[in-house]
């Protein structure tokens, strides 16, 4: 019999939550060994310098200081960092690589890039040994323009000659073709700029050494932690099962956790087992906007070639992006830009090529929507754009150049970060965004309220955008999943989890296989001694690979159960019913066994288990999709500008996405709504400002604004699924949906609420605040407010 | 710098606890590394993001903005005396549960400890207020809509209990 799902789809409250609201959840900070001493980094001050020379003499004899550490003390053990993604088999790629180092030596290339290293009795004292080292610095001219330092002067690594990390080309049909023969070709020149992910929780890492046991274990704040595991035996010379890496809970990752390896990751590690004690380091606030990693600015020059209906003939885009000091994470974020561009839209042709930049800025990694956003924002405010020259509604142009439901799978002719070609497995797009326009209720706003609140004198505006959002990407994760003889059911897993619910996710996949209650299920997710493979939480991938293996693994549990109890009852496997944690003999009162028990009888004490079975109920499977999975959505909003602030008020939000099947309502809905609140702060309240020496002038959670609960709308979320035929749960990933079109959003819906095309201005970049939107616009206000 | 000690003596979570502390020492390391009580979350150090705030003599603080030794002669509160049973949630606790208000859970314990004051001032808050209460707290995952919910269902649940 299969099993009816009874948990896959349902709002299951979270397996976690009790441990994390009474305060007993173990987050890296709370791993206290005995005898556990501290760690403080001395950080470059300056963007760009030569080091001269470092005296660390005081720092030693400050009292409680048990070790100082500079470059040149890490002798062989100094080397930069791997690449972590190699680039794509694109044809005429350059790429150069140069990845971070574990302490500076001769030259500084970022502020906050570390310099030294001091271990005391207390954070409180290695923090004033930091502050005693002195360190003779040569500054040098900083690279903080990508423009002009993609155009020559100084050189952020000397060998390289240049500050060109890489050049990519991708083309489809023959764009110059397109453009000759269209209506219309629109050609504007974009800029999109990102900040810093500022999880609520800074990084980490604690590191012991049992020297009994000959084994290295690191609580570390990563979303990869098996990387980490096998990285770190390399690097120190250790066999991979001498060390156990542990992401216990982590709070909030979204991108720069999977960034590795970070020099801290590196160091005290290293130190521990030198010193032959626990060592801590948690990075302050400060540290976090230099030392984690960010994602930042692109500009585009982009052009469209449309027909007269409207419909796209070709694009053609030129962008430069910032990869900050280091490159280690290869191209996945520009490709990434490159690739979402082309959003749901059917572009015949496409010539798209970029150049990344070495800046002296901390380095740049994949933060929630990865470069997404850049080529999001190009593609719909060209839309945008032609829509009004065109005299289409806004609306309609994307749904006359959506992919038809009927062609799919469909295929871009481009390669995306997973190296596989950018096939969209499925997608109905037409109903996502027509359920998105009728929940904001977009007609009678145009035709009736926007006329009355206009004449009203006041500036309400309505946007409505479109994105794909490739998810779920390769190459594989696994999962074990063991009945006990307790009957529980145990869950283990290499993925580590961040609050996305993993949790409670995997241990619906699993009760509804296995027969049981879901809170009977546990979950282990992020400890390499409990799962020795996998990849890592990262481009919402963890419910869509590491799902499927736990529902693999469920699924061959199950088969166990039937074979084990049908040779216990002396029947047919097809007369078993398995729920309630007990499996029976179909329409036969009494003829019961409790799963606990069946898997006890599976590793028996005496006799034999029969050649070609295995002991105990227990399963390991893995599942690799063979390319990612294409989800989509629209959001919609209107919004009113109060011109003499230029701030805002958000009046509704509406969000439509579909990502498939759903495991659970209540999750994802929290995934989204915290997605749409980093997509808001990324488009009017976040931004690094970065002075032209290169520091960055707000540099706490002061003068960064992340959004608070008054910033923050209540949001009206709609569904639509259509499954991924690529893996049997037929979902697809959701966990950067919501962040990823709010820019191009907020650009179209303001424009909208200001009346700014008529006026002869265009908002052609994101971040937006209220001092740039009325450097933008503030002129128009303040003429017609004294006239 | 000052390695001048003082005697703190302080209520925590109902518990008298008497220590010498470095006149430096800031309640949230008092709290987590003295104490061991790892609940209190430290999310910024400088006052902003409110993960670290707890309760003394029953009003919010930030513990990361006082020292230990301020506390002398008071009591404190920690998301740690909200319950001291797993299975059984506090009403504010257990509403933050089945509303979905928490996803990685740093910030919490600090929203949890500044929503128990604001609800003994505050009966049936409306929306607004919730939102207005809830702003000196950061939480980066949850987009705060389901932590709104989820202190309306508490308000209304401790309302109705205290109504009984
Ligand atoms: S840690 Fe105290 S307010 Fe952020
Ligand atoms: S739940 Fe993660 S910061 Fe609030």
């Amino acid at each position: 019999m299969t099993a009816e799902p009874r948990y896959l789809g349902a709002r299951v409250t979270r397996n976690e939550d009790a441990r994390l609201l009474t305060g007993r959840a173990l987050f890296v900070d709370d791993v206290n060994p005995p005898h556990l001493l501290h760690a403080a980094f001395l950080r470059s001050p300056h963007a760009h310098a030569r080091i001269k020379r470092i005296d660390t003499g005081a720092a030693l004899k400050r009292d409680g200081v048990a070790a100082v550490y500079t470059a040149a003390d890490l002798g062989s053990y100094w080397k930069p960092g791997p690449l972590l993604v190699p680039p794509p088999p694109i044809k005429g790629i350059a790429f150069n690589l140069r990845a971070q180092v574990p302490l500076a030596k001769d030259k500084v290339r970022h502020v906050g890039e570390p310099v030294a290293l001091v271990i005391a009795r207390s954070r409180y004292i290695a923090e004033d040994a930091a502050a005693d080292i002195a360190v003779d610095y040569e500054t040098l001219p900083a690279v903080v323009d990508m423009e002009r330092g993609a155009a020559g002067g100084p050189v952020v690594h000397d060998d390289l000659g240049s500050n060109i990390a890489s050049r990519v080309r991708q083309t489809k049909g023959d764009y110059a073709a397109a453009a000759r023969n269209a209506h219309a070709v629109i050609r504007r020149r974009l800029v999109y700029d990102r900040g810093a992910s500022v999880s609520m929780e800074t990084r980490g890492v604690v590191a012991e050494w049992d020297a009994k046991a000959d084994k290295l274990t690191v609580w570390d704040t990563t979303q990869g932690p098996v990387f980490i595991r096998g990285g770190l035996a390399a690097m120190l010379g250790l066999s991979e099962r001498q060390v156990r890496v542990v992401a216990p809970f982590i709070g909030g990752g979204f991108g720069p956790k999977m960034m590795m390896f970070y020099p801290e990751e590196v160091v005290i590690p290293w130190v521990a087992i030198r010193l032959g004690r626990p060592v801590k380091w948690i990075e302050d606030r400060l540290e976090h906007f230099f030392a984690t990693t960010q994602e930042r600015g692109q500009i585009h020059d982009a052009e469209i070639a449309l027909d007269k209906n409207g419909k796209i003939l070709g694009v053609k885009d030129e962008f430069l992006y910032d990869t900050g000091a280091y490159n280690p994470y290869g191209l996945t974020l520009p490709i990434n830009s490159q690739c979402t561009l082309l959003g749901g839209y059917v572009v015949p042709s496409y010539d798209s090529s970029f150049t990344g930049v070495f800046t002296n800025k901390p380095i740049v990694t994949p933060y929630r929507g990865a470069g997404r956003q850049h080529g999001v924002f190009v593609m719909e405010r060209l839309l945008d754009i032609a829509a009004r020259e065109l005299e289409i509604d806004r609306a309609e142009i994307r749904r006359r150049n959506f992919i038809p439901s009927g062609a799919f799978p469909y295929n871009n002719e481009i390669i995306f970060q997973d190296f596989a070609p950018l096939e969209y497995d499925s997608g109905n797009y037409a109903p996502v965004l027509n359920k998105t326009l009728k929940m904001i209720g977009y007609d009678r706003f145009l035709a009736d309220e926007q006329p009355k609140l206009r004449a009203l004198g006041k500036h309400v505006g309505i946007g409505v955008v479109f994105y794909i959002e490739g998810t779920g990407i390769g190459p594989y994760e696994g999962a074990r999943v063991q009945v006990q003889a307790s009957g529980k059911v145990s869950v283990a897993t290499g993925v580590g989890t961040q609050g996305q619910g993993h949790f409670t996710s995997f241990a619906q996949i699993v009760a509804d296989q296995v027969g049981v209650d879901v809170r009977d299920v546990d979950v282990v997710t992020g400890d390499t001694d409990q799962f020795y493979w996998g990849a890592g939480t990262f481009a919402s991938r963890g419910a869509v690979v590491a799902g499927n293996a736990v529902n693999e693994a469920g699924k061959a549990v199950r088969k166990k159960i039937l074979r084990a109890a049908a040779e216990h009852f002396e029947c047919a496997e097809q007369d078993i019913v398995v729920a309630g944690g007990q499996a029976s003999i179909a329409g036969v009162p009494g003829k019961t066994i409790k799963l606990g028990e069946l898997a006890l009888r599976a590793n028996p004490m005496r006799g034999a288990v029969k050649p070609g079975t295995e002991p105990g109920l227990e399963a390991t499977s893995y599942f690799g999709p063979p390319s990612g999975a294409t989800a989509c959505g629209a959001h919609a909003m209107i919004v009113e500008v109060d011109p003499e602030t230029m701030t805002i008020a958000i009046k509704k939000y509406v969000v439509v996405h579909d990502c498939g099947t759903v495991i659970n309502p209540l999750i994802l809905e929290g995934q989204i709504q915290g997605g749409v609140a980093q997509g808001i702060g990324n488009a009017f309240y976040e931004q690094l400002h970065f002075d032209d020496q290169g520091q960055l002038l707000n540099a706490s959670l002061a003068d960064y604004l992340v959004p608070t609960a008054l910033d923050v709308p209540r949001m009206e979320l709609g569904h639509e699924c259509t499954p991924s035929p690529l893996n049997p749960l037929g979902i697809k990933g959701a966990g950067e949906a919501g962040a990823i079109p709010v820019g191009a959003l907020f650009a179209q819906a303001l424009e909208d609420a200001l009346d700014l095309p008529r006026r002869g201005v265009e908002i052609l970049e994101i971040p937006l605040s209220p001092n740039r939107l009325w450097e933008l616009a503030g002129a128009l206000f303040k003429q017609r407010g004294t006239s | 710098m000052s390695e001048e000690l003082h005697q703190v003596a302080v209520q925590v979570n109902g518990k008298h606890c008497e220590r010498r502390v470095e006149s430096r020492l800031l309640l949230s390391d008092f709290l987590r590394h003295d104490l061991g009580l790892t609940g209190t979350h430290v999310g910024c150090e400088h006052g902003v993001c409110g993960a670290c705030t707890v309760l003394m003599d029953g009003l919010p603080v930030r513990s990361c903005l006082m020292l230990a030794a301020q506390t002398n002669g008071h009591a404190i509160e920690t998301v740690e005396s909200l319950t001291n049973d797993r299975d059984k949630l506090h009403p504010l606790q257990q509403a933050f549960h089945e509303a979905h208000g928490l996803q990685c859970g740093f910030c919490t314990p600090g929203i949890l400890m500044t929503m128990m004051a604001f609800l003994k001032e505050t009966a049936s808050p409306s929306e607004a207020e919730i939102r207005e209460a809830l702003s000196g707290n950061l939480c980066r995952c949850t987009g705060y809509q389901k932590i709104v919910e989820a202190v309306t269902l508490a308000a209304r649940r401790i309302g109705q209990a205290g109504a009984r």
